[in-house]
């Protein structure tokens, strides 16, 4: 074990545990007054829910034993995460590092791709029938896809025995492209298909960000936990972490001025919420490609895939779905643009060593990163929208019309947000028969008076 | 007696009142209203695709004049209020038959 290389893994799994609250501000600016509450009560509800399973049988599930053809690690064999809690002599390593810290960093990632999805389903999803989805979900679309992508076991004789996409195919996703964008961006195209548009999709002028200083706040701490995410996907506080870093600062740098330099020219304005995007979109395509390609082809890299994300973002309005945030246009977007950028741009000199078309390696690597970004995102996609019909048949996916046009905060949190102290008319009882009761205060101060009396 | 209403720009309203005031008038009323005229709305841009907003932000004044004040009032407020855009709204007037000062009970144009 090195502790050093432990100490940066177990840092940059706080990093990336604050990347879901940093969503829920993000998200939570874009959407109006009257449905902040319940937009960031879907990041913190997949923290909880995904949280419970990963340690259940969700790490069992990602990187446990494979169970055949590299498609499912064994859920059973590390449930409730036995056998990797020995701290003793005899505990179990992931490279350099603790496989119970390696459980940890992985969990926040597991967590804040099913955070991700909730930005396609703003302002009209029942928080209960959100809960079941995100936990069927990362059950069967994400352990599984994690298990594809990120799983590099090997038997007792070095026999390469993990996931199809990774490991047998050979596809580069450093940090999550394929298993995490592509497949969050999937599954939010089908809960919008599945939910509908918004009252007012299109039309309605007060569907604008309420909040564009959280929508800022939430990017600069998404930012700040891609480093984590990124740099700390090499396990090891060492030079291919460092490459990784400063992949993570050069493609988002240059997604901002692709990002704002569309909007310049198509209409007129760099916006705020323009810049926050586009630092989320540059953030996303550098993340499959951080160990692959050079910081002068991440630049690259960022500047396309700002610029594109950005003509991506109108489609929605093209095509009629109600993606409300933009998960699609812009994790969908920018994981595919990354992942397929690597089969260009990979540099055999690169920590990924992978040979992309630029350097010689003809179409082999764009094929193979073609082949894992498209499988990801139609199993992704067609598990979802399955996922998200039944439980629209069921229980009911979407709120009624009247709470929708109230709002969702007050309709199922029984809360609001912003409270600017306006004339109020009505009454408030605390719960106090549910207190031990001795007097009220008024009591106590009219007996007062009669004893100076 | 009338009723002057004047939808201004807020940032005209300090002018506003302190030409009032210099005229002489002793209270107005004043809150936040939002409208537009016939330069319409303004535009905001969110990720490429743009949202007109009809109302704009405005200030509506209230003040109680006797019929020998009212006519300067008005040119009153329209001089301080002008700044020669589209936006700088509009001053009418309208008869008040009767008005009472409820600390006192006066009535009429003693109430103002």
């Amino acid at each position: 074990m090195n502790t050093g290389d432990t100490a940066w893994v177990l840092v940059s799994a706080a990093m990336v545990l604050l990347m879901t609250p940093g969503l829920a501000f993000f998200y939570g600016g874009m959407t109006r007054a009257k449905g902040v509450l319940n937009m960031m009560m879907m990041s913190f509800g997949a923290i909880a829910v995904v949280g419970v399973l990963w340690v259940l049988f969700g790490y069992s599930a990602s990187f446990g034993t494979d169970v055949g053809g590299g498609l499912l690690g064994n859920p059973f064999e590390k449930f409730g995460l036995q056998g990797v809690l020995d701290t003793g002599e005899g505990m179990p390593l992931v490279g350099t590092i603790p496989e119970i810290a390696f459980v940890g960093f992985q969990a926040v990632f597991a967590i804040i791709t099913v955070a991700l999805i909730t930005g396609a389903i703003a302002d009209r999803a029942k928080f209960g029938a959100w809960m079941v989805f995100a936990a069927v979900w990362v059950t069967v679309v994400y352990f599984p896809v994690a298990h594809w992508v990120f799983s590099f076991t090997k038997d007792a004789n070095g026999n390469p025995t993990g996931g199809w996409i990774g490991q047998g195919l050979g596809v580069i996703d450093f940090a999550g492209g394929t298993a995490v964008h592509i497949n969050a961006g999937a599954a939010a195209l089908a809960l919008a298909l599945i939910l509908g548009k918004r009252k007012g999709f299109g039309k309605d002028p007060s569907h604008r960000p309420h909040n564009l200083p959280f929508v800022m706040l939430g990017a600069g701490l998404l930012w700040f936990g891609w480093f984590g995410f990124n740099a700390g996907s090499a396990l090891g506080a060492n030079a291919v972490a460092g490459y990784a870093w400063i992949n993570t600062l050069a493609a988002p740098c240059a997604a901002i001025l692709g990002w704002l330099l569309v909007e310049k020219l198509r209409d007129g304005h760099a916006t705020s919420l323009g810049a926050a995007s586009g630092a989320v979109a540059g953030l996303v395509a550098i993340t499959p490609a951080c160990s692959a390609i050079t910081p002068m082809w991440s630049l690259a890299l960022g500047l396309l895939a700002g610029a594109v994300c950005a003509l991506a973002v109108g489609l929605k309005y093209r095509l009629g779905f109600d993606d409300s945030l933009d998960v699609v246009g812009v994790h969908l977007v920018g994981g595919i643009i990354g992942t397929l950028f690597i089969g260009l741009a990979a540099d055999p000199s690169a920590p990924a060593a992978g040979n992309g078309l630029f350097y010689g390696g003809g179409l082999e690597l764009l094929g193979k990163q073609s082949l894992g970004a498209f499988a990801v995102m139609l199993y992704s996609f067609t598990m979802a929208y399955i996922i998200g019909w039944i439980i629209n048949k069921t229980m009911g996916f979407r709120i009624s019309k009247e709470h929708e046009i109230a709002g969702i905060d007050v309709a199922i949190h029984a809360e609001s947000a912003y409270d600017f102290g306006g004339r109020v008319s009505g009454s408030f009882s605390p719960h106090s028969e549910t207190f031990p009761t001795g007097p009220s205060l008024a009591e106590v101060s009219h007996s007062d008076q009669k004893v100076e009396a | 007696m009338k009723l002057i209403t004047a939808i201004i720009r807020p940032e005209q309203l300090d002018d506003v009142r302190a030409d009032l005031e210099s005229y002489g008038v002793q209270g107005l009323t004043v809150s936040s209203a939002h409208g537009y005229g016939r330069q319409r709305g303004h535009t905001e841009i969110y990720r490429g695709a743009e949202y007109t907003v009809d109302l704009h932000a405005k200030v509506r004044i209230e003040v109680l004049a006797t019929d020998e004040q009212a006519y300067d009032l008005m040119d009153t407020i329209v001089a301080s209020s002008n700044t020669g855009n589209a936006g700088d709204g509009k001053v009418w007037m309208v008869e008040v038959y009767d008005a009472v000062r409820v600390r006192t009970g006066e009535r009429g144009v003693a109430a103002i």
